[in-house]
């Protein structure tokens, strides 16, 4: 299981900045390891972002997004308190659900 | 015999509720989204094959499609890049990197409520036109790149 995410999202004026850090290798399955041997890849390739339970936006992702992925979104029509949930599946079926609080 | 009967009725008709429950539940992913993993886009090695699969071959340039990055990123690992799609009514927005081993990076979808903006951090394997492709509801496809330098890749080493 992978580490948890890091998720924070805030309140600005009427629009809901989500940033979301993923604790992932993101192996784009070109690297060599140090006995030249291919290291296969493994990495995001779906990801979820809801709002109180009501999907927002969903992501798909290659692998040439960065090794522990940054993403940014804005969500309107949300408010303080509100959840947010925010999940990934990989290429190996790994999966990880976390939640936040709208601050 | 009576006994093969048997086990092959109980096996048709097991097979059968199988398939109503993948056409009750599984075959019904939430509608607005793209549920499975676009093996097609993903998986192709040249750009204008990627906006092929995509459905995005006749994408228009537009100013209303914002993209932000670096014009010399250090380190290719981490590029950071930023899009803004002010083109009414965007429903999905992806990022292709046209010298990557495999251009197409990242797509998203936005569901009423969500803005069209995304940032994400990207590997470049070498200096390279970043893209972005913003889809708009009546299926119509736009399209904007800045050249990004790398000094140092993001693939291999």
């Amino acid at each position: 299981m992978a580490d948890p995410m890091k998720i924070r999202a805030q309140m600005k004026g009427d629009i809901c900045d989500i940033k979301i850090l993923m604790s992932h290798p993101m192996e784009t399955g070109q690297r060599k390891d140090s006995n030249g041997a291919v290291v296969p890849a493994h990495f995001i390739q779906t990801i979820s972002i809801d709002l109180n339970g009501k999907r927002v936006i969903q992501g798909q992702t290659g692998t040439s997004v960065s090794r522990n992925p940054v993403f940014g979104f804005k969500v309107k029509g949300a408010k303080v308190g509100d959840k947010i949930t925010v999940g990934w599946v990989d290429n190996k079926g790994d999966k990880r659900t976390d939640e936040a609080t709208v601050q | 015999m009576d006994l093969i009967r048997r086990t092959l009725l109980r096996g048709a008709g097991a097979g059968g509720a199988l398939v109503a429950a993948l056409a009750a539940g599984v075959l019904k992913p939430t509608a607005v989204f793209a549920a499975d993993w676009n093996h097609g886009a993903f998986e192709a090695k040249e750009t204008a094959a990627t906006l092929k699969a995509l459905g995005a071959g006749t994408a228009a340039d537009s100013k209303d499609l914002v993209l932000n990055a670096p014009d010399i990123a250090e380190n290719g690992a981490v590029v950071p890049v930023d899009i803004t799609s002010k083109i009414p009514n965007t429903v999905s927005i992806s990022v292709l990197v046209d010298k990557n081993p495999f251009p197409l990076s990242a797509s998203f979808d936005f569901a009423e409520g969500a803005l069209p903006d995304v940032s994400v951090r990207l590997k470049l394997s070498q200096t390279s036109n970043v893209k972005a492709v913003a889809k708009t509801a009546d299926g119509k496809f736009y399209t904007v790149q800045k050249e990004v330098k790398v000094t140092v890749g993001g693939c291999g080493g």
